[in-house]
């Protein structure tokens, strides 16, 4: 890596395959957040308020894409919305293919990335203090609204967290996307796939690919330890204050 | 009028309790800790089930556990002041105070209005744009009642309201908040451990001990006519209960009353069946040697405590392990006369004159 000057790998940057697929990975991990945030803050919510039959099941199998190999997990998507399968002629039938498509990586990427942010938002949500949510509701608060004036502000800090733990790691997917969307470049060749494709072709041009991978990953987890961590405090004191 | 009626179940824990609040009045319910107040709350707040009972505000139903009825909070027009006050940590004061009208739909342009002059009535119109951390202790209660009273609940009921705030605030605070519920409309159920706000705050005050009522009344009923020793040791005097001796053959001769602690002389006979005679602290005397004269109650025992009253004054109350639990209230020089310290011996007397008797 040290060999490489640091012009040559802004220069490698520029390739357009590279930059197609940068694209690519930018769009598709910010699409994965935005499923992931938006399925899962109910999940999460349900996981952290409510006990019900099941309730085990359900978080074994929330957190199971997070043991299990990608490939595993591309090859289960592959089986669920092939074109033979049941979800995938119900989804064909609507006009949507998922299995090799930039949707199908989406896909892919919320599948594996999930956990992650159901993790964090549901420890999220248990943290609150029950006082405020009882307080929003004596003030004539509608669940719906107590949800989104209290409890999302005050969990802030911990769904911002897992959003950002949950778009680093759809930005870092590789085996879910390569066996459930393949490798096709400016549709579904994501920035892994293209390292891995490079390293076969071009050392160097893999070398700044995942040199920017790694900036960016570092990037992703230090403002998480860093942010939250003061906002976390921030809102610790604000838990105890009343005290 | 608020007509409660309330049962809960929480593994060893009972409550049962009824009673009734007249419009613009207050209902102090008043116990130990663990006796089921904060309960009573978060049940007419409904922020719990009833496990059997009802719940009526001016004849609309809030809560039937027979009819399986339970309207939930958010849809009871009441105001709920938490022990802590629970002030939204993330929304100014202005924020918290508007939070209950935007939540209930309540027009933009009205909201600034309300806000200001909730925050007027509580005393506080200059600390709109506060956080709840920059705030004391008693700024916050006042942020809370505000937030509570923006509402116009029909049911206000406050949580140890007092006991967050430090002497000097709670005094003061006590003093205003007692006019100010003075002026509402609505009623009130306020929470108390302390036998001082009880009976300060009180048009209506309900004794609960161990989940259960001990004794409801009126303030002045409950000073004078205290019906357990809890609610006599509540109001700060002494309890007997027994009966009257039925004929001059009897154990005890007539003019005296039997309780389980012996028999005590009175002055008038009451009627047949349970009475109740209190003796206030001042009526006692305490000597060393037993007291000569006639017709006097005399009970020995030891020293348990001594207790300024009111701390660092005149006089002093003494808490003697007679059979029941008597305390005397001296001055401060008989204290010294008699050199009483905890676990001397000393004779409690009081006259049949000095026994208040009611059935």
């Amino acid at each position: 890596m040290l060999r490489i000057p640091p012009g040559d790998l802004v220069a490698r940057l520029q390739d357009p395959l590279i930059v197609q697929a940068l694209r690519l990975s930018l769009i598709t991990s910010l699409a994965s957040t935005v499923v992931v945030v938006a399925a899962g803050l109910p999940v999460a919510h349900l996981l952290a308020t409510a006990e019900f039959r099941g309730k085990r099941v359900l978080e074994a199998l929330i957190d199971l894409p997070m043991v299990l190999p990608p490939t595993v997990a591309g090859v289960a998507l592959l089986t669920a919305f092939g074109r033979t399968c049941l979800a995938g002629q119900a989804l064909s039938a609507a006009g949507i293919t998922l299995p090799f498509t930039t949707l199908g990586v989406v896909v892919a990427q919320a599948f594996v990335a999930a956990p992650f942010f159901v993790g964090a938002a549901r420890a999220g949500f248990a943290e609150v203090d029950r006082k405020y949510l009882d307080a929003a509701a004596t003030l004539r608060s509608p669940p719906g609204y107590t949800f989104l004036r209290v409890l999302a502000p005050l969990a802030a800090p911990s769904l911002l967290a897992g959003a950002a733990m949950s778009w680093a790691r759809a930005l870092g997917e590789f085996g879910a996307t390569i066996t459930f969307a393949g490798n096709m470049p400016g549709v579904t060749q994501t920035m892994p796939l293209a390292v891995y494709l490079a390293l076969q072709s071009d050392l160097e041009a893999a070398i700044a690919l995942s040199v920017l991978l790694l900036v960016v990953s570092l990037t992703v987890l230090l403002s998480i330890r860093l942010t939250p961590s003061r906002l976390a405090a921030l809102t610790a004191r604000a838990r105890r204050a009343p005290h | 009028m608020l007509d409660a009626r309330l049962t809960k179940r929480r593994d060893a824990f009972a409550l049962d309790v009824a009673f009734q609040a007249t419009a613009s009045s207050t209902t102090v319910l008043v116990g130990e800790s663990g006796a089921g107040k904060t309960s009573v709350l978060r049940l007419l707040a409904g922020l719990d089930r009833l496990d059997e009972g009802a719940v009526t505000i001016g004849g609309e139903p809030y809560a039937d556990a027979a009819q399986g009825l339970h309207v939930p909070s958010w849809r009871r027009e009441i105001g709920y002041v938490a022990q802590d006050y629970a002030l939204f940590p993330h929304l100014s004061v202005y924020e918290n105070v508007a939070f209950g009208l935007r939540a209930s739909g309540v027009a933009r342009a009205r909201i600034r209005p309300m806000v200001d002059e909730a925050l007027g009535l509580v005393g506080i119109p200059d600390l709109a744009d506060r956080m709840p951390l920059q705030l004391s202790g008693g700024q916050q209660q006042r942020v809370a009642l505000a937030r509570a009273l923006v509402l116009s609940p029909r049911l206000l009921l406050l949580d140890e309201p007092l006991s967050s705030l430090d002497l000097q605030t709670r005094r003061l605070v006590r003093v205003e908040l007692r006019s100010l519920l003075h002026r509402l409309p609505c009623i009130t159920v306020y929470v108390t451990h302390s036998p001082v706000e009880a009976l300060v705050f009180g048009d209506q005050v309900v004794v609960l001990d161990g989940g259960r009522v001990a004794q409801a009344g009126s303030r002045d009923q409950l000073l004078r006519y205290p019906r357990s020793p809890f609610v006599a040791e509540l109001v700060g005097t002494n309890l007997f209960i027994g009966r009257a001796a039925q004929a001059p053959s009897d154990i005890a001769p007539a003019g005296t009353i039997r309780t389980p602690e012996g028999a005590i002389a009175i002055e008038d006979s009451p009627g047949p069946g349970t009475v109740y005679l209190t003796v206030s602290p001042r009526e006692i005397t305490l000597s060393r040697t037993p007291p000569d004269g006639s017709a006097q109650n005399v009970f020995a025992g030891a020293v348990l405590e001594l207790i300024p009253e009111p701390p660092g004054g005149e006089r002093v109350r003494v808490v003697l392990d007679t059979r029941p639990l008597l305390v005397a209230e001296v001055t401060r020089e008989a204290v010294a006369s008699l050199c009483l310290t905890e676990g001397i011996r000393v004779h409690a007397a009081f006259k049949a004159t000095g026994v208040h008797l009611y059935a």
